[in-house]
């Protein structure tokens, strides 16, 4: 951290900043050395940001007009639609912005995944960003109750559900979340008092996350330490602030499309019909970001083990910065880590793909193959990667490489790091 | 192991086109496709299909099917089929509906205001399953967006009666749709050439009545589509603008350093 000591100019300045050092802390937001060489996935944090406080604010104001009663709460979102002055818009922001939202962290989990940004020292920051997905996880599938439509009341029986695998007290567990033997009214009023407190508590880690990043700093897409301030370095402002602006602006481009001219294609038709408790939908699917977990659920034939196994799966996430044992952060030196990197990224794009499809046949034999794949990448190729893997040199600054300049092998061989590898 | 590497990979690649093509086996009837005018980004509702829409729903529609979202009012509402507020009026006060308590504690029938919403043509949801054979009758307001294919799919429901295949047994109140989801249908053939007289001259045929009731129900279910299609031309010409001016200023400001952006 720059902690170079900071006075404000102004008296008033002064005399506030000795009490509360709000003004210290926006000098420390804006001076903040960031490395230069950041690329474009690393503008997905400030878009994730945005993604928040939009889904806050347009979900504040659909809150003032909805109304949570299983009886009443579709009338109400469609009396937003219809009658409520630009309502229509609010919501669809808010419904696509879900989507857009994990997107985001999507690339932002990835992006982690590929430059290793998640090993030491930034561990903690990792897992407060694992515990806000899962909280992110929680809030979108409790949001997409709310409307209370056939998806929205079979999703949430279905999800629900699951607790009752477990031994013993799962029934008792079932029962207390949907205040009663079935879902009805008192699991949509829960469900809609948590919807409305979990984006807080997921604000309030987001604090956190940029707190624990602001300890040491970015990582970089070379991976390797900098000193901070230093020619590798630029501070946040103007130039983090720009490009993020920049961005962010691409992104709105391509939300504005989906929220202006295709608002209902990452939805369900089935949502637009009134939940039914008697009719069961043909197949019951949760939205297109859960479908993942949705297929490791499935793939595994006991109910229990296939609960256990869906957890276990954002469990190796929490732990992967002790199961990565390469030294090594950035793909960008790691050849064979590589290749095993966008088999992750296939696996979990079929798993997503097969967790949109009937639990049956190839389907469900793809489904098992993939899942084991994906335990296998956290559980046992990464672990023998880090040993075994030869990566290739290491630069001595990211100066270097960004400048295309002359590599000084004599400087280099003094890398902790490189000689390491030698 | 650069070769197994390369083997697995070419094993998800097969694995992938092996499942995309039995998916395709899978799909249901290829539906018809309509070059409707509410469709691209310019879509704007056709005024004359949506008011003879509204005369075919009334007429044959309404005596089953609600529209329970909507209210009188919203006939006359720009974006919509644009009645003028005394023909909306008219429309309305042709329904009866219940209102009070009144000053002496009772309930009494009047004839509809724009406000109220379009009155339901049963009283519940079990009078409307007696009333059917045992089928509910769904609400309409919604219908286009709660259908996998929208809008061509109700237009081909509609045009999709035909006589059953050979070998195929119906049950009495059972029709055959090639369009319908599992091909069997409680309600009979609704429509038929000139059940309506269109009072612009329109002939009446089936795929025209089909056009227009479509079109209409597309309206019920996204009523300020005009308006989303306006506003997003105008929020993505201001983002584009906004996005160049941008992208200009982080080059000058990136420019202060010897690194690319």
């Amino acid at each position: 951290m720059s902690d170079h000591e900071y006075t404000p100019k102004s008296k008033v300045g002064k005399w506030f900043n000795d009490r509360l050092p709000l003004l210290t802390l926006a000098n420390h937001l804006t001076d903040y050395p960031t490395p230069k060489n950041l690329n474009y996935w690393w503008t997905f944090g400030g878009i994730l940001t945005f993604c928040l406080i939009t889904q806050i604010i347009t979900g504040i104001v659909l809150g003032m007009h909805y109304v949570a009663h299983a009886d009443l709460a579709f009338q109400s979102v469609e009396h937003i639609m219809r009658d409520v002055n630009y309502g229509w818009l609010i919501r669809y922001v808010h419904a696509n912005g879900a989507s857009m939202f994990f997107l985001a962290v999507y690339i932002h989990i990835f992006r982690s995944l590929y430059y290793g940004s998640y090993k030491s020292p930034r561990e903690v920051i990792w897992i407060i960003g694992m515990l806000i997905y899962f909280l992110m996880m929680a809030t979108a599938f409790m949001g997409y109750v709310l409307p209370w439509g056939q998806m929205s009341f079979w999703g949430a029986t279905v999800i629900t559900n699951l607790f009752s695998a477990i031994p013993l007290v799962g029934e008792s567990i079932t029962n207390w979340l949907w205040g009663g033997y079935s879902v009805d009214n008192p699991t949509l009023t829960r469900f809609f008092s948590l919807h409305y407190l979990f984006p807080f508590l997921i604000l309030g880690l987001v604090v956190l996350h940029i707190w624990a990043l602001h300890v040491p700093g970015n990582n970089n897409p070379i991976g390797i330490d900098i000193k901070k301030p230093s020619k590798d370095t630029v501070p946040f402002h103007p130039y983090i602030v720009i490009k993020d602006a920049f961005a962010l602006l691409i992104f709105l481009l391509i939300f504005a499309f989906f929220v202006f001219f295709s608002p209902n294609i990452l939805g369900h038709a089935d949502n637009y019909i009134e939940a039914n408790p008697l009719v069961t939908p043909a197949h019951i699917v949760p939205e297109w970001y859960l479908l993942p977990f949705y297929a490791i659920l499935r793939s595994v034939p006991d109910k229990l083990l296939g609960v256990i196994a869906m957890f276990a799966a954002i469990f190796v996430l929490v732990i992967l910065p002790w199961l990565d044992t390469s030294k090594v952060r950035s793909t960008v030196f790691r050849p064979i880590y590589k290749q095993f990197y966008w088999f992750l990224v296939a696996d979990v794009l079929i798993l997503g793909y097969v967790g949109a499809m009937p639990a049956e046949g190839l389907y469900l034999l793809i489904a098992r193959v993939a899942t084991a794949y994906y335990f296998a990448h956290f559980l046992i190729i990464l672990p023998f990667l880090g040993i075994k893997e030869k990566t290739t040199p290491l630069p001595l600054s990211i100066t270097e490489p960004v400048l295309g300049g002359s590599a000084d092998m004599a400087m280099a061989r003094n890398n902790p790091d490189f000689k390491e590898k030698l | 192991m650069k070769i197994f590497l390369k083997l697995t990979f070419l094993f998800v690649i097969i694995s992938s086109l092996i499942l995309s093509r039995a998916n395709a086996a899978g799909e249901q009837q290829e539906l018809l496709e309509v070059d409707w005018s509410f469709k691209s980004f310019f879509g704007k509702f056709d005024r004359a299909s949506l008011q003879r829409g509204y005369q075919v729903y009334t007429e044959v529609c309404a005596s089953c099917h609600s529209l329970k979202h909507l209210s009188y009012r919203n006939l006359a509402e720009k974006g919509g089929p644009e009645f003028t507020e005394l023909e909306a009026k008219a429309i309305a006060s042709n329904f009866e509906v219940t209102d009070g308590p009144n000053s002496d504690g009772e309930m009494f029938e009047r004839p509809a205001k724009l406000s109220d919403k379009f009155v339901m043509p049963y009283a519940n949801v079990q009078e409307a399953i007696a009333a059917n054979g045992g089928a509910y009758p769904p609400d309409m307001s919604v219908l286009v967006k709660a259908r996998k294919g929208g809008a061509n799919y109700i237009y081909s429901v509609l045009m999709g009666y035909d006589e059953p295949p050979a070998g195929m047994e119906l049950d009495d109140g059972v029709y055959y749709n090639k369009y319908m989801y599992g091909n069997k249908i409680k309600m009979s053939s609704p429509l038929d050439d000139d059940i309506v007289e269109y009072a612009d001259g329109t002939k009446a045929t089936v795929d025209q009545m089909a056009k227009d009731v479509t079109t209409f129900l597309q309206w019920t279910a996204e009523p300020h589509l005009e308006t989303r299609h306006k506003l997003g031309f105008r929020v993505i010409i201001y983002l584009s603008v906004l996005t160049v001016l941008v992208y200009f200023s982080m080059k000058k400001i990136w420019s202060r350093i010897e690194t690319k952006v």
